[in-house]
C-alpha cells in the first residue's frame, strides 16, 4: 500500500521500496513506542505516588503531564561522560543493542489485524529470540563499564534473563501445540469471537478438551506472567539493579540518552512482554464483547477498535508491573534462581505434558 | 549459609568497596567487602568519615551549652540523647527536678523512639527493596516531627531537655493532638505489618539471616532492640529505671524467631514493630497522668559541679546511650565520654555478614539499624 504510494510518487521502484521500507520501520516507533514510553514513564511515577500517599509530579503541565517531556529534553542536553577506563567501543554499542533487541521485537507484535509491522509466520519464535539480544547488551554495558557494581549487576541479570527464558519458552511451547501455529497474528485470528474463546478459558470451541485445558491455561499464565516480569527485570526480579545494593547495576556509568537509551529499553521491554501475554492467553487485539463497527456497519472502524483493545490489554498487564513494584520487596539472587529452576521449570514442564497429552485425546 | 569451600579450581577474592557514596550504608560509612563470586569472606566498616570532636569539644563549653551538641550525635533521637545527657548531669548535680518536666521527658523520648524506629523500618524496607513502606513510616513520622515543632520549634535537633527543665513548656494543643496521632498510627502499624512485615518474600530474605547468637551479643556489649531480639529482656527503663519510668505499665518484647532463628534479622526488624507499640502505651499513660507545674523552676542559674565523675544511663531507641562526665569543680567539663550504642553495635557486623552474600550485607546492616553521626560522634 505504502509502497504502490511511493512508486506513483518518485516513478522509481527501488527509490520507492526504499523510502516505503523506511518510513514503515520508524512509524511504529513514532506511532507508538515513543507515545507509549512518554506515557508509561509518566504513568509510573503517578501510579507509585497515589500507592505511596503522595502527589508525584504536577508543576509541569497539568497535574505535570509534561514531566516525561521535560525530561527527555533534559537528557539529550546532558554532557555525554564516559569514564576513561571504559572499553569505549563496547561501551557506546551497548545501550544501542538494549535498545534495538527490545524495539526489534514491536516489529512482530500484530497490533490489530491490519497492522502488523512484518508478519512473520514465526512470529513468536522471532520476539523471543531477537528480545535475546538485549542479554549481549547487558553483559557488554557491565563489562565496559570497567566498574565492579557494574559487572556484578550485568552478570546477575544475564543469569536471571538466561534461566527465566526457560519456562517462558515451554508455556509458549504448551500454546504453540495446542493452536498449531507460530504466528502471532494467526493465533490471535483463532480467538475471535467472545471472551470464551481465549486461551486463557481453554480456546476456541465447544469440545470437551477446551474444559479440560481451563486449569492447565491458568497455570502457563501464571508462569510465563512471572517469567516475563523476571526478563524484564522488575520488581520483585530487580535484582540486576537492585538499588539498594548495587547502586544501578549494569547502568551505573551511564549518564545522558545512553541512559535514556536502557531506560526506554526497559519500557519498551515491559509492553513487549505484555503484549505477548495477550496475545497468547488473552485475545490479541480481539474484542472481547464484539465490535461497535460491525454493530454500526463501519467496516474501518473495526481495525481501530482492535488496535484499541490490544492497547488497552497490553497497558493493563503494564500497570500490574508497576503495582507489583511498588508492593513487593526484592528476591535474592539465589533465592531468585531457585524460583526459576526449583518451582516454575518443573511445573512449566509437567503443564506441557498435561497439556500435549489432553490435545492428543 | 553457603559452603564456598566446594569449588576446586582456585579463584581470586575481589575486594568490593560499599561506600562512603552508597545508598544503603545509612550514611557515610565505607566497608571493605571482600568477595567470593557473591560471597562474602570478610567486612572491615571504616569509620570516621562524619568525626566532629564531640567529646573534645564539650571539654571548652560551659555544661548547658553541650545540650545542642548532643542533639546531633543521633540525629535520629535527640530526645533521647538531650535526656542522657540530662540524666546524667542531675546525677552529678544531686537535683530532684518536677513531676511535670519528667513526665514531658519521658512523653518527648517515647514519640522520639516511634519517630526513630518509623525510620529504621521504613529505610530497612528500601534497602530489601520495598519502596512504599518507606513513604508510609515517613508519612508517620512527619506527624511526630509535627508535635515536636509546635512544643520546641524545631524539627530535628531541638535543644529542649535541659539540665533541671525543659526550654519551653508543653503547647496548649499538645495532649489533643498527640492523643489524635496515637488514634490514627495504631491502625497505620498493623497497616505496615500487612505490606511488609508478613510479606512472604520480606520474610524470605530477613529470617535466618544475619543471626546473632545471645552469647555473641553480650560478648560485644550490644544493647537495645538488637539485644533484646537475640531473646533477652534487658531494658534500661525497666532494669535501672530513670525518671518516672517505673510508674508506667508497658512490656519488654523480645525476639521469638517467629520465622527462623532467635536473633535473626526478621526478629530484629519485628522487636521495633512491638516497641513502638509499647511506647505508645507509655505515651497514653504519662498523657492521663501529667501533672500540673512550673517546667523551668529548677534549672540551676549557674551550672558548678563539684570536683567528681557519674555515669547516666538512658535507652535510646538504638540502645543503652551512657555519658561519662567527669568534673573538676570549674563550669566545664574535664571529660565527658559517649558510649554510643550504634558504635558497639557495628563492631558485630563482621561477625554476623561472614559466609553470606552481598544482598545480605545490607540486609544485616539495615537490621542492626546504626546512625553514622553516633558511631563517628
Amino acid at each position: 500500500m505504502m509502497y504502490d504510494f511511493f512508486v506513483d510518487l518518485f516513478g522509481n521502484t527501488v527509490i520507492a521500496g526504499i523510502a516505503s521500507g523506511i518510513l514503515m520501520s520508524l512509524l511504529p516507533l513514532f506511532l507508538f513506542i515513543l507515545p507509549y514510553a512518554l506515557l508509561a514513564v509518566l504513568a509510573e511515577r503517578k501510579v507509585s505516588a497515589h500507592m505511596q500517599d503522595r502527589l508525584g509530579p504536577m508543576r509541569i503541565g497539568w497535574h505535570g503531564w509534561n514531566q516525561t517531556i521535560a525530561d527527555i529534553i533534559k537528557l539529550i542536553q546532558k554532557e555525554d561522560i564516559v569514564a576513561s577506563d571504559t572499553d569505549k567501543p563496547l561501551f557506546n554499542f551497548a545501550p544501542v543493542l538494549v535498545f534495538a533487541g527490545s524495539y526489534a521485537a514491536f516489529a512482530a507484535i500484530p497490533f490489530s489485524s491490519y497492522y502488523i509491522g512484518s508478519e512473520v509466520d514465526l512470529g513468536i519464535f522471532y520476539i523471543i529470540a531477537v528480545t535475546g539480544l538485549v542479554v549481549a547488551g547487558i553483559l557488554m554495558a557491565g563489562w565496559a563499564s570497567n566498574n565492579k557494581y557494574s559487572l556484578l549487576g550485568s552478570m546477575r541479570s544475564v543469569a536471571q534473563i538466561v534461566s527465566y527464558e526457560i519456562p517462558t519458552m515451554l508455556v509458549v511451547l504448551s500454546l504453540v501445540m495446542v493452536s498449531e501455529t507460530m504466528s502471532l497474528h494467526t493465533l490471535s485470528e483463532m480467538q475471535t469471537g467472545y471472551f470464551w474463546n481465549w486461551y486463557i478459558f481453554g480456546g476456541p470451541g465447544f469440545s470437551l478438551t477446551k474444559f479440560l485445558l481451563i486449569p492447565s491455561m491458568l497455570i502457563g499464565f501464571i508462569i510465563i506472567y512471572i517469567s516475563t516480569l523476571a526478563e524484564v527485570n522488575r520488581v520483585p526480579f530487580d535484582i540486576p539493579e537492585a538499588e539498594s545494593e548495587l547502586v544501578a547495576g549494569y547502568h551505573t556509568e551511564y549518564s545522558g540518552m545512553k541512559f535514556a537509551m536502557f531506560f526506554l529499553a526497559e519500557y519498551a521491554n515491559m509492553y513487549a512482554v505484555s503484549a505477548i501475554v495477550a496475545a497468547l492467553f488473552f485475545g490479541g487485539y480481539q474484542s472481547p464483547v464484539g465490535y461497535l463497527g460491525n454493530l454500526l456497519g463501519v467496516e474501518w472502524l473495526i481495525p481501530i477498535e482492535q488496535f484499541l483493545w490490544f492497547a488497552a490489554k497490553g497497558l493493563f498487564f503494564v500497570f500490574v508491573q508497576m503495582w507489583l513494584r511498588w508492593t513487593l520487596p526484592r528476591l535474592r539472587v539465589d533465592q531468585l534462581m531457585a524460583v526459576s529452576w526449583k518451582y516454575l521449570i518443573p511445573i512449566a514442564f509437567v503443564n506441557l505434558i498435561v497439556i500435549g497429552f489432553i490435545t492428543l485425546i | 549459609m553457603i559452603n564456598t569451600k566446594s569449588s576446586a579450581i582456585r579463584t581470586e577474592e575481589m575486594v568490593l568497596n560499599m561506600g562512603p557514596q552508597h545508598p544503603s550504608t545509612h550514611g557515610v560509612l565505607r566497608l571493605e567487602l571482600a568477595l567470593e563470586g557473591e560471597i562474602i569472606t570478610k567486612v572491615t566498616p571504616h569509620i570516621g568519615y562524619l568525626h566532629r570532636c564531640f567529646e573534645k569539644h564539650c571539654e571548652a563549653m560551659t555544661y548547658p551549652q553541650i545540650v545542642p551538641y548532643t542533639d546531633r550525635m543521633d540525629y535520629l533521637a535527640s530526645m533521647g540523647n538531650e535526656l542522657g545527657y540530662a540524666v546524667a548531669m542531675e546525677k552529678l548535680l544531686g537535683i530532684e527536678v518536677p513531676q511535670r518536666v519528667e513526665y514531658i521527658r519521658v512523653i518527648m523520648a517515647e514519640l522520639q523512639r516511634i519517630a526513630s524506629h518509623l525510620v529504621a523500618l521504613g529505610t530497612y524496607g528500601a534497602d530489601i527493596g520495598a519502596f512504599t513502606p518507606f513513604l508510609y513510616c515517613f508519612r508517620d513520622r512527619e506527624k511526630i516531627l509535627h508535635l515536636f515543632e509546635i512544643t520546641c520549634g524545631a524539627r530535628l535537633l531541638y535543644n529542649y531537655i535541659w539540665v533541671g527543665g525543659l526550654s519551653h513548656d508543653l503547647h496548649p494543643d499538645f495532649v489533643r493532638k498527640t492523643r489524635d496521632f496515637i488514634k490514627e498510627f495504631k491502625p497505620t502499624i498493623k497497616e505496615l505489618n500487612d505490606i511488609l512485615s508478613y510479606n512472604k518474600i520480606f520474610i524470605d530474605r530477613t529470617a535466618n539471616v544475619g543471626i546473632l547468637p545471645v552469647k555473641t551479643a553480650i560478648n560485644f556489649g550490644v544493647s537495645g532492640p538488637n539485644l533484646r531480639a537475640s531473646g533477652i529482656k534487658w531494658d534500661i527503663r525497666k532494669d535501672d529505671p530513670y525518671s518516672v519510668y517505673s510508674k508506667f505499665d508497658f512490656d519488654i518484647p523480645v525476639g521469638k524467631g517467629t520465622h527462623g532463628t532467635v536473633g535473626d534479622s526478621w526478629d530484629r526488624y519485628f522487636v521495633r514493630i512491638l516497641e513502638m507499640e509499647e511506647s505508645l502505651k507509655i505515651i497514653e499513660q504519662a498523657l492521663d497522668q501529667l501533672p500540673d507545674g512550673d517546667v523551668q523552676s529548677a534549672i540551676p542559674k549557674r551550672i558548678k559541679p563539684n570536683a567528681g565523675h557519674v555515669y547516666g544511663r538512658v535507652e535510646n531507641p538504638r540502645g543503652e546511650l551512657g555519658y561519662f562526665i567527669i568534673s573538676d569543680g570549674s563550669t566545664t567539663p574535664y571529660r565527658v565520654k559517649v558510649r554510643a550504642p550504634s558504635f558497639v553495635t557495628l563492631q558485630i557486623l563482621g561477625e554476623l555478614c561472614k559466609g553470606y552474600m552481598i544482598a545480605d550485607v545490607i540486609t544485616i546492616l539495615g537490621s542492626i539499624d546504626i546512625v553514622l553521626g553516633e558511631i563517628d560522634r
